[in-house]
């Protein structure tokens, strides 16, 4: 893991994905609808998510990746009942 | 003489029906709360109305629910004051964890606007004390993520302990667990529903003529002058007993599919 001793800008990627028990009816119908119906019958399912994408400023991609977890287990930024969150860093963003 | 807030959040657009309809119709008095308010003082009941908070933005009601005012209806909801979030209101309760659960987007993936009909199955909280237990009534749905989910466990719950107030009652607008329309918390103070009973308060507004929901705001305001007994409950709020709520639970329950996927 790179560690600039500078401060830097980082990309964080947010998933917001349902919980594999809630049935998520947009992934259903972009299946049926839109890729079954296109005759691409070697997919067998879809699930829709909510992608974020944020820039942060950080002394490390580590640091940037762990201030994201935290905001989103403080503000909410995912439905812990209804939704899981994957967050992933990206790279270091363009300045 | 009571006092009523009603917040009001910058998409929020059921604020002005329920002004009217506690003002004019009730005849209660009521008035408008700004979201950016930090201490709320002198209200004995909030509504939390609906609208679409924030445009919506990440998650129906999860902005709002870090408003500065919902942190002074977290403050008085654990102090007994009575709060209905209605619709969007019900959405910023949820994310604001005063009630369980989550509204998930319709499963007919389409907003859904029309008058449908519920069964009170609590009426023993402030906002259904004058309502007969399994009283059916019509009012209006008008969402795009009303379908209610929890983990089984919070559902059963909810279930044994009395919380569901309101159910769908032959119909299915939103695909919700249990065809819940609404709950409350463990102390009933809190209930959150996402019909619109402010639609449904004047008989100019119903399709059939019938204003029964406007005794989701007299049952408000009998609780705030501390009279809910009626005929049809003998219990007052004050004697809320999850318990003994359902000990006479219908047997509709068995009726439902106890688990319908969610």
């Amino acid at each position: 893991m790179e560690k600039p001793r500078r401060i830097a800008k980082f990309t964080v990627h947010v998933i917001i994905e349902n919980k594999p028990y809630i049935n998520d009816p947009e992934g259903e119908t972009i299946l049926r609808d839109l890729i079954s119906r296109g005759g691409y019958s070697d997919v067998t399912s879809v699930r829709s998510a909510k992608l974020l994408k944020m820039v942060v400023k950080s002394k490390s991609g580590r640091e940037a990746e762990r201030t994201v977890r935290k905001l989103c287990e403080d503000l909410r930024i995912f439905n812990p009942v209804v939704s899981t969150c994957t967050v992933t860093l990206a790279g270091q963003a363009q300045s | 003489m009571a006092k009523i807030g009603i917040a009001v959040f910058p998409g929020s657009n059921c604020d002005r029906d329920v002004h009217h309809v506690l003002n004019s119709v009730v005849g209660v008095s009521a008035e408008y709360v700004w979201h950016t308010k930090d201490r709320l003082a002198g209200y004995d009941a909030m509504i939390i109305p609906g609208g679409f908070a924030y445009g919506d933005r990440l998650r129906a009601g999860i902005i709002a629910a870090h408003s500065p005012i919902m942190g002074e209806v977290k403050k008085l909801a654990k102090e007994g004051v009575p709060v209905l979030g209605i619709c969007n209101g019900f959405q910023i309760l949820v994310e604001a964890g005063l009630l369980p659960g989550a509204l998930m987007m319709n499963d007919s993936l389409r907003f859904v606007c029309r008058w449908t009909s519920v069964v009170v199955k609590n009426n023993n909280t402030p906002f259904t004390n004058q309502f007969a237990k399994d009283q059916r009534f019509m009012l209006p749905v008008a969402h795009g993520e009303g379908r209610y989910v929890a983990d089984s466990k919070t559902v059963r719950n909810l279930r044994t302990e009395g919380r569901v107030v309101f159910q769908y009652s032959g119909d299915d607008p939103n695909g919700s667990v249990d065809y819940i329309a609404g709950i409350c918390n463990r102390e009933g103070n809190v209930v959150g529903m996402m019909p619109h009973p402010e639609r449904a308060s004047e008989p100019i507004l119903s399709p059939t003529g019938s204003s029964d929901a406007l005794l989701v705001f007299k049952s408000l305001v009998s609780y705030l002058s501390g009279s809910s007994s009626t005929t049809t409950s003998t219990s007052t709020f004050s004697s809320f007993s999850p318990s003994h709520s359902s000990s006479h639970r219908p047997t509709r329950t068995a009726a439902i599919p106890a688990e319908k996927q969610v």
